[in-house]
């Protein structure tokens, strides 16, 4: 028995710095929407301040004030990067903000590198509480007992701050319904920046809680940040209360689970967040998001199918890719062929991001599906690679159909999270399940047959799909169906009564998505050889994210561009440079804050400036590059 | 009563929020071709009520019924296939689209083509698309985007799409809501001429008293979630207990905060 | 100093682009490949090991009179990028070999396409059974100590122990399951009469180590085998000596005595756990001494595991080169079965019939000096000494 109250406890001190971490997230996205990748990035800035000022300031008071001072440089970094970097793009598409913090944390991760050195770090343990106490024969540590006292005090002191002060009201106000705090003429941007501030500062806090329990090191982000997003969507976004009891739960199905489950920990909390999100959509303590009053962000520029000469500049764009081969190498080549693969991957996200309003956070899922698929079919039932090819993209298809079911009950940030679960339970089944899937090792020897073996072949073939694909998604936006989809994501309501399933429609456009996606990861499959976990991880799902925004999410075919930017530049960067993440951080929050509506977005944009301004009928300036697709 | 059931008939309609009755035993029908405007006060439960008939809201007891079928809490994607469109207070369009693709998503569905992946939209049933846009008014417009367009533009456009399936009846939540008196006339016209000539059966809400009495053939009067009085606009103006609601009330625009938490 | 020299690498690394490898025709390119931007810990000292073998390879001579050039590459610890680096190494670059690797995956995956593009490949630190054994081909070797060896190694010492009921903590991917199974396998071979009482598998990098150490703890073992590294094991190191689970427990740990793992526990490090490592400051033979005293002489540092394996990696490919006279794959797999070299741990030999090389390791103890985790009571295994018989080896290793 006493075995399972320390359990308890000990699940109880871990969810103290998950709920600090989390309900900073929650509170920042309650009040201006955004998506906070960096939060992960703060708390591990906060961990190594602290540690820096931990072993320079002795004593009680020394290690104590450093770790509120810690929390408190970091609030200060957070209120810069608010100000510099936030405010330019709260009015650009939804979640191109989450591309700009995605950026921060690439750039983060390399600089900690470069500042505080590769080496992991054990910090000093907390004065006063370096021993256990013991009860019933078992050891609690005490600074565990200090952490589960925290935890509701750190509630408490929200809960006031929140209740008692004219800014918790107007944060609450703006949780609520932020047009409204606008109208009341409350000054929005210091309540944001403010808002931010606070929220960095318990992610800080948290991080440099973890001191004397954890080792300080360059990829901590990345550990917390996906948990953290699991807590906030449980326990109901903008909902402080849910926060903690969301990240006592994950803590104790951690802590138990392993007693259970010791193999399939991970997954059971991502089951878990599945099921709370399929049961309420919200999650526990989350209201309902009120329906916007107006798209977000979308274009009021509308869509049009490209005309005769911009086709012919396609075509054009298409014929000196296919000649490519005529003057480069094989490594220029085998880049291009990947390229092309992530144009697939890319414009599959697309159709669903764009065109059905749906961000999928978890596409990569249906990417590695495919390529698995492939894996199994040539691996296992000894395929040749044509029917390989056409069958592979099946299970991305198949996946698609089990998990886009329940997804697209949902919307906005929580379908979102519900794609992210799906993906974080495939990838944890085949990175454990290593009997079949091999595990992390992955599956090797999947090499094209001698048709399409030589790097040329195989480059007009993955660019062949690609071309392929785009213009059949493209002629899918213009088709009965892409109109019902845009309906469906410009207004639910008015979609229904005009007779549209509308989830029935979005489930259809999330296969079709899957399987493209699929399609991509089979040719992978095939270019690499070999088939990993990393096929179907959150970097990737990522990746793809970014391209889209990257290109531009209110255009038909941005991706096409944001891919093959994203992807020369990645791979020539990583190629060139240790600081590959610096760099290509850098770059991508240049490029949210000088094109906050993308490459393409932009370029569309200022075309259509010049057509206003010049004689119709002249030529567009972004048509012949959007046409590159 | 003749042999043929009703356009739409609704009997003994009920709703109530957390031991607040929003719409209590409202019964009441339709004829083809007839325009019957339903009013009352702010939060007599008018659009709970409106809600119910198209399948946005279901009833805790009642019964809607569309030419003798039961169609009550049939979703609102079901009511419309049975030829029921219908228009919002605050308007709902697709915002991104233009006016004629508005159209057109609602002719696809008519159309049961929604499942076409390969089809043109841009040319599918321009034709019909443009004749619904000159019907009201909205000819010259169909290549504007629907997210440019004033208030009163789209509320005509949602006329138009409400009228894509040819419907048997319509359902106009608040028509005139926002627009300028003129245009308010104008519109009420237009949709008069279009039912009877259709013979299409029109409800409708509305604040305006002058395009009640104006337009509707016949008014039910709703207050506190229940039926007061029924009849020719006449006989309505006349009824002392209507009097009463509207005076008593002082100006009909006096609780919009109510609205909020009881409709 | 650091932050500073970083930076103008990198500056130069970007500026100077395709100018960096000024290599002329007749040079020996070795193309190296490691995932330096996501284990910097580890990769560093392997990075300035084998820049340390490449400056004394040239100052000797070169190989054969040709200067030795090692173009280096990131992979960011993804297989797929890594195979990209290789094929850009070998198309763009025309690389003699492929080199290097840390993680499993990213070995097998170089492993692999080496083998399709027919491309020798040494791959330095993966500890992967498969690359030699159920995944070998012919075109790869690998330097390092298998997982199996250091099983065998520790289960020698293992054996000794009276404890009878083990448990076992073990990351939960493919290195940690294959790590327990071989420890398993083989210890109860030994020792029929142990019992093994729980398991648990914290996954990977996220090791949640009080509920572990607890449930641990519950069982009531007298002995542990850990497999943690890194993060994961500075958290089970700090839950369980708060908690007292190493209190009169045998505890036996992979990999715990590199200095990459052993250094960051500090005070904290445990007394008494055998592990497999590298003692560098109680190794007394000529031929470390000679490393060290050039090691720190460039770096004013001192050498971890990786810094010998990046050693050893380019000193092992200048043999081979040196031998096969020739950088065509097919002499160079010629000469490296069964070449002999000299190392800093001694005498090594890259195994003809799996191509494994003899590297042995150090197996010791923990204790504390000092305020810092040291080894001690160590001594070198030879690697020859803990590979199954050749026999089993052909049984496990695919025909080419």
């Amino acid at each position: 028995m006493a075995f399972y109250v320390v359990q308890f406890l000990t699940g109880l001190a871990s969810a103290a710095s998950l709920f600090l971490v989390a309900s900073g997230l929650s509170i920042i996205f309650g009040v201006t929407r955004i998506v906070n990748f960096a939060h992960g990035a703060f708390y591990m800035i906060g961990a190594y301040i602290a540690f820096t000022l931990t072993e320079r300031l002795s004593g009680a008071f020394g290690f104590w004030g450093s770790i509120v001072l810690a929390a408190l440089a970091v609030a200060m970094i957070g209120v810069i990067v608010e100000m510099v970097l936030l405010r330019r793009i709260y009015h650009a598409p939804e979640l191109f903000q989450l591309l700009a913090t995605f950026g921060l944390t690439l750039m983060v991760e390399d600089l900690v590198v470069l500042i505080w050195g590769p080496d992991d770090l054990v910090g000093r343990r907390a004065p006063g509480f370096r021993g256990a106490i013991d009860f019933f024969g078992q050891n609690i540590p005490s600074y565990d007992l200090f952490l589960i006292v925290l935890g509701p005090v750190v509630l408490g002191i929200l809960w006031l701050l929140f209740q008692r002060t004219r800014w918790g009201v107007l944060v609450r106000a703006a949780t609520q319904d932020r047009d409204m705090v606008a109208a009341l003429g409350v000054n929005q941007k210091w309540l944001f920046t403010s808002v931010f501030a606070v929220g960095v500062f318990l992610a800080a806090l948290g991080g440099a809680l973890q001191i004397p329990r954890d080792a300080v090191h360059h990829a901590m982000d990345l550990r917390i940040i996906v948990e953290v997003f699991v807590v906030v969507v449980i326990g109901g976004l903008g909902s402080i209360v849910g926060a903690f009891v969301a990240a006592v739960l994950v803590s104790e199905l951690n802590a138990f689970g392993i007693l259970i489950f010791p193999k399939i920990s991970i997954i059971l909390v991502f089951l878990v967040m599945a099921v709370v999100l399929i049961v309420r959509p919200w999650g526990l303590f989350g209201k309902p998001e009120a329906a916007a009053r107006k798209t977000p962000g979308l274009t009021v520029n509308p869509w049009r199918p490209l005309t005769s000469n911009e086709r012919l500049a396609a075509v054009a764009a298409l014929v000196v890719a296919a000649m490519l081969p005529l003057f480069a190498g094989n490594y220029l080549l085998t880049v291009g062929s990947e390229i092309a693969i992530f144009v697939i991957f890319a414009v599959s996200l697309h159709f669903l991001m764009s065109v059905g309003g749906l961000a999928s956070f978890g596409h990569a899922a249906y990417f590695g599906l495919g390529a698995y698929g492939i894996a199994f079919l040539a691996k296992m039932a000894g395929l040749p690679m044509i029917v390989c090819l056409l069958l592979g993209p099946l299970l991305g298809c198949m996946g698609a159909a089990v998990f886009g079911f329940f997804a697209v009950q949902l919307s906005g940030v929580y379908f979102a999270m519900l794609t992210l679960a799906f993906a974080q339970i495939v990838w944890s089944i085949a990175f454990q399940w290593v009997s079949v899937t091999g595990g992390d090792n992955g599956i090797l020897g999947l090499w094209p047959s001698s048709w399409a073996a030589s790097p040329s072949h195989f480059y007009w073939l993955a660019l062949g799909v690609a071309a392929l694909v785009t213009v059949a998604l493209r002629a899918m936006v213009f088709s009965p169906f892409g109109y019902a989809l845009r309906a469906t994501r410009d207004s639910l309501l008015r979609s229904e009564a005009v007779g549209i399933n509308a989830k029935r429609i979005q489930w259809t456009a999330f296969v079709i998505a899957g399987t493209t996606a699929g399609i991509g990861g089979a040719l992978f499959a095939y270019l690499k050889g070999s088939v990993f976990p990393d096929n179907l991880g959150i970097s990737l799902s990522v990746d793809a994210l970014v391209m889209v925004l990257l290109g531009g999410v209110e255009t038909v075919s941005g991706a096409v561009i944001g891919a093959i930017v994203y992807k020369a530049l990645n791979i020539w960067l990583v190629s060139q440079t240790d600081l590959s993440k610096l760099v290509l951080g850098g770059f991508i929050m240049l490029i949210v804050v000088v094109f906050p509506k993308g490459i393409v977005g932009m370029l569309e944009m200022l075309a259509q400036r010049r057509r206003k301004s010049s004689p119709p009928g002249s030529p567009l300036l972004a048509k012949p590059i959007e046409s590159a697709e | 009563m003749s042999a043929t059931p009703p356009l739409l008939a609704v009997e003994g309609l009920t709703k109530s929020y957390g031991g607040i009755h929003a719409v209590r035993g409202v019964s009441f029908s339709l004829r083809a071709g007839e325009i019957l405007a339903l009013i009352g006060p702010n939060g007599a439960g008018k659009s709970t009520c409106f809600d119910m008939l198209n399948g946005q809201n279901k009833p805790d007891s009642g019964h809607v019924r569309l030419l003798g079928e039961e169609i009550t809490g049939r979703k609102p994607r079901e009511v419309w296939r049975l030829g029921v469109g219908r228009t919002f207070q605050i308007t709902a369009t697709f915002a991104t689209m233009t006016v004629r693709e508005n159209v057109q998503v609602a002719l696809i569905s008519h159309e049961k083509q929604l499942y076409n992946l390969w089809g043109s939209a841009p040319k599918f049933d321009r034709g019909e698309a443009g004749r619904l846009l000159e019907l009201v008014g909205m000819g010259g417009y169909a290549d504007r985007p629907c997210g440019e367009l004033a208030y009163g533009d789209l509320k005509r456009l949602e006329l138009a799409v409400a009228l894509a399936n040819q419907p048997k009846l319509l359902l106009m939540d608040e028509p005139t809501a926002g627009m300028a008196p003129r245009e308010r006339v104008d519109l009420m016209r237009l949709t008069a001429s279009i039912a009877r000539e259709k013979s299409i059966g029109v409800l409708f809400t509305e604040h305006d008293m002058d395009v009640v009495f104006e337009h509707a053939d016949r008014i039910i009067v709703l207050n506190r979630g229940t039926l007061i009085a029924e009849g020719s606009p006449a006989e309505v103006r006349g009824n002392p207990q209507v009097q009463a609601v509207y005076l008593g009330e002082g100006l009909v625009y006096d609780a919009r905060h109510r609205e909020g938490t009881s409709a | 100093m650091r932050a500073r020299n970083y930076f103008v690498g990198a500056a130069f690394a970007l500026l100077a682009g395709g100018m960096a490898h000024s290599a002329l025709a007749q040079d020996i390119k070795i193309g190296e490949i490691n995932s330096y931007s996501l284990l910097p810990a580890f990769t560093e000292p392997y990075r300035k090991g084998w820049q340390l073998a490449v400056e004394e390879i040239n100052a000797a001579g070169g190989i054969n009179g040709k200067k030795l050039v090692v173009i280096s590459k990131d992979d960011g610890g993804k297989p797929a990028d890594a195979q990209t680096a290789a094929n850009e190494l070998v198309s763009s670059e025309g690389v003699a070999m492929l080199a290097g690797t840390f993680l499993s995956n990213i070995g097998l995956a170089v492993s692999d396409f080496a083998n399709q593009k027919k491309v020798f490949f040494l791959a330095a630190e993966p500890l992967t059974d498969a690359i030699t054994w159920s995944k070998g081909n012919k075109y790869t070797f690998r330097l390092r100590p298998s997982n199996y060896m250091q099983a065998a190694m520790l289960v020698e010492a293992a054996a000794k122990l009276p404890a009878k009921r083990w448990a076992t903590i073990a990351p939960n991917y493919e290195y940690g399951q294959s790590a327990v199974a071989v420890f398993k396998k083989l210890m109860s071979e030994k020792r029929p009469d142990i019992q093994w009482v729980d398991e648990q598998w914290p996954p990977q990098g996220k090791i949640d180590a009080g509920p572990v150490v607890q449930a641990v703890a519950a069982a009531n073992p007298e002995a542990i085998l850990n497999v943690t590294f890194g993060a994961d094991l500075v958290k089970l190191v700090r839950e369980g000596n708060t908690r007292g689970l190493f209190k009169g427990r045998e505890v036996v740990s992979f990999l715990t005595g590199e200095p990459e793992y052993l250094d960051p526990l500090k005070d904290e490090t445990p007394e008494g756990w055998i592990v497999t490592g590298y003692p560098w400051y109680s190794i007394k033979t000529p031929e470390h001494d000679a490393f060290l005293k050039a090691y720190q002489a460039k770096y004013n540092d001192y050498p971890r595991l990786g810094s010998i394996v990046g050693y050893q990696t380019i000193k092992s490919a200048a043999a081979i080169l040196a031998k096969a006279g020739s950088t065509d794959p097919e002499k160079l797999i010629a000469a490296a079965e069964g070449l002999s070299m000299p190392s800093p741990f001694g005498e090594i030999t890259f195994r003809k019939i799996d191509h494994q090389s003899t590297l042995g390791a150090y197996v010791g103890k923990t204790a504390l000096k000092d305020g810092k985790g040291v080894m001690v009571d160590s001594s070198y295994k030879k690697g020859a000494d803990y590979l199954p018989s050749d026999a089993e080896v052909a049984k496990l290793r695919p025909k080419d």
